[in-house]
C-alpha cells in the first residue's frame, strides 16, 4: 500500500461522484482540444491551399463566396465569366500566370475541375500513378478521390451534373490516366482535367453529335493558357499571380471597375472569414472554461464533502502514524489523479469527436483534417487541468493540515 | 519501566483542569484506568497516544519524552511503537481488511508482523480480502485491535474495547488483548468504566475527574 494507491481507492469508492467530475472536466477540454486542433490545421490548410494565388477573378457576387469555390472548392461558383474577357485580362502587364478554372460537374460529390497543366504545378502535384491528362475525357484523379472511389489507370466513370451529389448524369465516359500522390492540399478531392473536357461536356446536352465533334475528341488539349473557343464559351474563375506588388494595388481596381467581373483576394477574404468565425470559436472557448470552472467547482465540493465523512479516517491514518503533511499530500492527489484522468479522457474525446466529425464529412473541406494529430498545446491542456486540480485541493487539504486527531476522534 | 508519566495536566477549554495520576508500567504489564462517564479517561488515553498534548507534566515512552518529539516526528514515534484500539473500529471503507492493516505498516514505515498470520489468530483468517463494510461489529472491532498489533507496538492503548459487549465477548476481547500483549511484549493499558473488566487486570488507577 502506499498513497498512490490509497488515493486511487478512495476516487473508485465514489464512482458516481468521480465519474460526473471527471465526465464534467473531460466535455471542458475535449471542446478545447477540438477548437485547438480544428484552427491550427484548419489556418495551416488554408494557407496552404492559397499559396501562390495572389488574385481570383470570377463572376460579380460574394467575394468570398468566389474565394470558396474558387479556391479551396467548398462553396457554389459565382457564376461564369466569358472567355474573350478572360484572355483580354491576362494580357495585361500585371499578371505573371494566370490558370483558367471551369466548374460544372462532379463524380460522386467531387468536384470535377476543368484546368490546364499549371494548376498541377500550383500545387506542386506529384503522380502517384500514370500521367497528366492530354485528350478531351481524359481525367487525373487526386488522392483521396482514387482512394474511398477505389479509381485505378484506365478505369472509366460518369459525371453528374452539377457540383454536388445527386444530380442528372451525363453520358460521355471520363478515362482516368493519372492519379496523385497525397498532398495534404485542396487536389485531394478534386477530380481534374481539361477545360475541353468540360465544354464538351456541356455542349453535348445543346447540340446532336456530329462529325465535327467526333474530331474534336482526339485533338489534344492545351496544356497551358487557354484552350481555343468561339464567342460562346465560358470559364468559371481564374486563378492570378501578380507580376509586381504594383498590381496588388492596381489589379484588382481595374478589374472590379472596369469589366464586368469581379476579383477577390484569398488572404483578404480568408482573413474576414476568420473574424467572422471568431465570434463562434470564442463562444465555444466560453463555454469550454464555464464547464471546466463547474468540474473545478464540482471536485472542490466532492473534495470538501467527502473530507468531512473521512474526518475520522484522517485521524485515525494519524494515529498509524502518517503525518500532517502525508495526509495533504493524500488530498492534493486526488484531486491531482482526478484533473488528470479528466485531462487525459477530454484530450482523447477531442480527438475522437474530430474523427467522427471528419467521417461524416467525406467531400468536405473538415476531410483533409488529420483527427490523431498531437499539438503542443495539448500539454498546456495538461498542466491546465492540473492547475485546476491544485487549486481545488487548496481549501481541502488545509482543512486535512488543520484536523485534530483527538478533537476528532472524541466526537465519536 | 515502559511507561511512566508525572504530574500530568490538562484542561478543556472553558472547564476546570484534570490532573491523572501517575502511571508506571514495565513491559508486559497490563493496566486498568478506571473512572465514571466524563472523568478524563480518554483525554489521558489521547496524551499517552502523543494525540494531545498536556499543559504540564510529561509522558515518557521507552526512555523517549514524548514532549521532545515533534511534527511527523512524533506521529511516526506513535506509528512504530504505540498501537491504539479506540471505542469505535474506525476502519477505512475503502479498503479491505488486508489494506487497513498494510497502511498500519506503510505509515510507520515498519515490517511488523505478518498479516494473516495475525488475522488467523484474530479468528478473522478468512476475512482477510473482504470489503471493511461486510463485517459484522464484532469483525470490525477484531480487525481495528489486529490494526493496533500488527505493528508490534511497545504500548497498546484501547479506549473502552468492552462497553457494548457482553460478557461472554468481554471476556474473549481481554483475553485476546492480554495473550497478543503478552506475546509481542508491549504494556497494555486499557481504559473502561466496565466493572467486569477488573476481574481479569488486577492493576487499576482511578481517574477522578475535575
Amino acid at each position: 500500500m502506499n498513497l498512490f494507491r490509497l488515493s486511487w481507492k478512495y476516487l473508485t469508492f465514489r464512482p458516481l461522484s468521480t465519474g460526473l467530475n471527471v465526465i464534467l472536466l473531460a466535455l471542458g477540454l475535449a471542446i478545447i482540444t477540438v477548437l485547438l486542433l480544428v484552427q491550427d490545421q484548419f489556418e495551416n490548410k488554408m494557407t496552404k491551399d492559397a499559396e501562390g494565388i495572389d488574385l481570383v477573378v470570377g463572376a460579380k457576387g460574394s467575394p468570398l463566396q468566389l474565394i470558396l469555390s474558387g479556391v479551396y472548392h467548398i462553396d457554389f461558383p459565382t457564376g461564369n465569366i466569358p472567355l474573350e474577357e478572360a484572355k483580354k485580362l491576362s494580357r495585361s502587364r500585371l499578371i505573371k500566370n494566370i490558370i483558367p478554372l471551369a466548374l460544372g460537374d462532379n463524380y460522386k460529390g467531387y468536384r470535377i475541375v476543368g484546368t490546364n497543366h499549371d494548376y498541377l504545378g500550383l500545387f506542386e502535384a506529384q503522380f502517384d500513378q500514370g500521367k497528366v491528362w492530354e485528350q478531351p475525357y481524359e481525367v487525373v484523379v487526386g488522392a483521396t478521390v482514387a482512394l474511398r472511389e477505389g479509381l485505378k489507370v484506365g478505369d472509366t466513370f460518369e459525371s453528374s451534373h452539377g457540383i454536388s451529389v445527386g444530380s442528372h448524369d451525363h453520358e460521355h465516359d471520363y478515362q482516368v490516366t493519372g492519379i496523385l500522390a497525397p498532398s495534404g492540399n485542396v487536389i485531394d478531392r478534386l477530380v481534374l482535367t481539361s477545360i475541353e473536357t468540360v465544354w464538351y461536356t456541356h455542349e453535348e446536352e445543346t447540340e446532336s453529335e456530329d462529325e465535327n465533334d467526333h474530331a474534336q475528341l482526339h485533338q489534344e488539349v492545351s496544356k497551358t493558357g487557354f484552350p481555343e473557343g468561339d464567342e460562346a464559351k465560358e470559364v468559371t474563375s481564374l486563378l492570378i499571380q501578380y507580376r509586381s506588388p504594383m498590381a496588388a494595388v492596381q489589379l484588382p481596381r481595374m478589374i472590379n471597375s472596369g469589366t464586368s467581373m469581379q476579383a477577390a483576394s484569398p488572404t483578404f477574404e480568408m482573413a474576414r472569414l476568420f473574424e467572422l468565425l471568431g465570434i463562434g470559436v470564442s463562444l465555444l472557448q466560453g463555454l469550454a472554461f464555464v464547464l471546466i470552472g463547474i468540474s473545478g467547482l464540482g471536485i472542490f465540493i466532492a473534495l470538501y464533502n467527502s473530507l468531512k465523512e473521512r474526518k475520522y479516517d484522517l485521524a485515525i491514518l494519524r494515529a498509524i502514524g502518517a503525518s500532517r503533511g502525508q495526509l495533504v499530500f493524500l488530498i492534493f492527489l486526488e484531486g491531482i489523479m482526478l484533473t488528470s484522468i479528466g485531462a487525459l479522457v477530454g484530450i482523447l474525446l477531442g480527438h475522437s469527436f474530430l474523427a467522427v466529425i471528419i467521417s461524416q464529412n467525406e467531400q468536405g473541406v473538415a476531410a483533409s483534417l488529420d483527427a490523431w494529430i498531437f499539438l503542443k498545446g495539448e500539454l498546456w491542456i495538461l498542466v491546465y487541468a492540473l492547475g485546476v486540480g491544485i487549486l481545488a485541493s487548496l481549501i481541502p487539504a488545509w482543512s486535512a493540515y488543520q484536523t485534530s486527531i483527538a478533537k476528532q476522534l472524541a466526537k465519536s | 519501566m515502559l511507561i511512566s508519566t508525572e504530574n500530568i495536566q490538562y484542561s478543556h477549554p472553558g472547564q476546570a483542569p484534570l490532573s491523572f495520576p501517575d502511571i508506571h508500567l514495565k513491559s508486559n504489564e497490563a493496566l486498568l484506568v478506571l473512572g465514571k462517564s466524563g472523568s478524563g479517561k480518554t483525554t489521558l488515553l489521547n496524551i499517552l497516544g502523543g494525540l494531545l498534548k498536556p499543559h504540564s507534566g510529561s509522558v515518557s515512552i521507552d526512555g523517549v519524552a514524548l514532549s521532545s518529539l515533534e511534527g511527523s516526528n512524533l506521529d511516526l514515534f506513535r506509528g512504530k511503537n504505540i498501537g491504539i484500539v479506540f471505542q469505535k473500529p474506525h476502519l477505512l471503507a475503502p479498503l479491505t481488511v488486508e489494506e487497513n492493516l498494510q497502511m498500519a505498516h506503510y505509515f510507520s514505515k515498519k515490517k511488523g508482523q505478518e498479516i494473516n498470520r495475525l488475522l488467523d489468530e484474530l479468528g478473522i483468517g478468512e476475512k482477510s480480502k473482504s470489503r471493511v463494510q461486510n463485517l459484522s461489529e464484532g469483525e470490525a472491532q477484531r480487525v481495528s485491535i489486529a490494526r493496533a498489533l500488527v505493528n508490534s507496538p511497545k504500548l497498546i492503548l484501547a479506549d473502552e474495547p468492552t462497553s457494548s459487549l457482553d460478557d461472554e465477548n468481554t471476556f474473549k476481547v481481554l483475553n485476546l488483548l492480554q495473550t497478543q500483549a503478552k506475546k509481542i511484549g508491549a504494556a497494555l493499558i486499557i481504559v473502561t468504566h466496565d466493572q467486569r473488566v477488573k476481574d481479569h487486570i488486577p492493576q487499576f488507577i482511578e481517574v477522578k475527574g475535575a
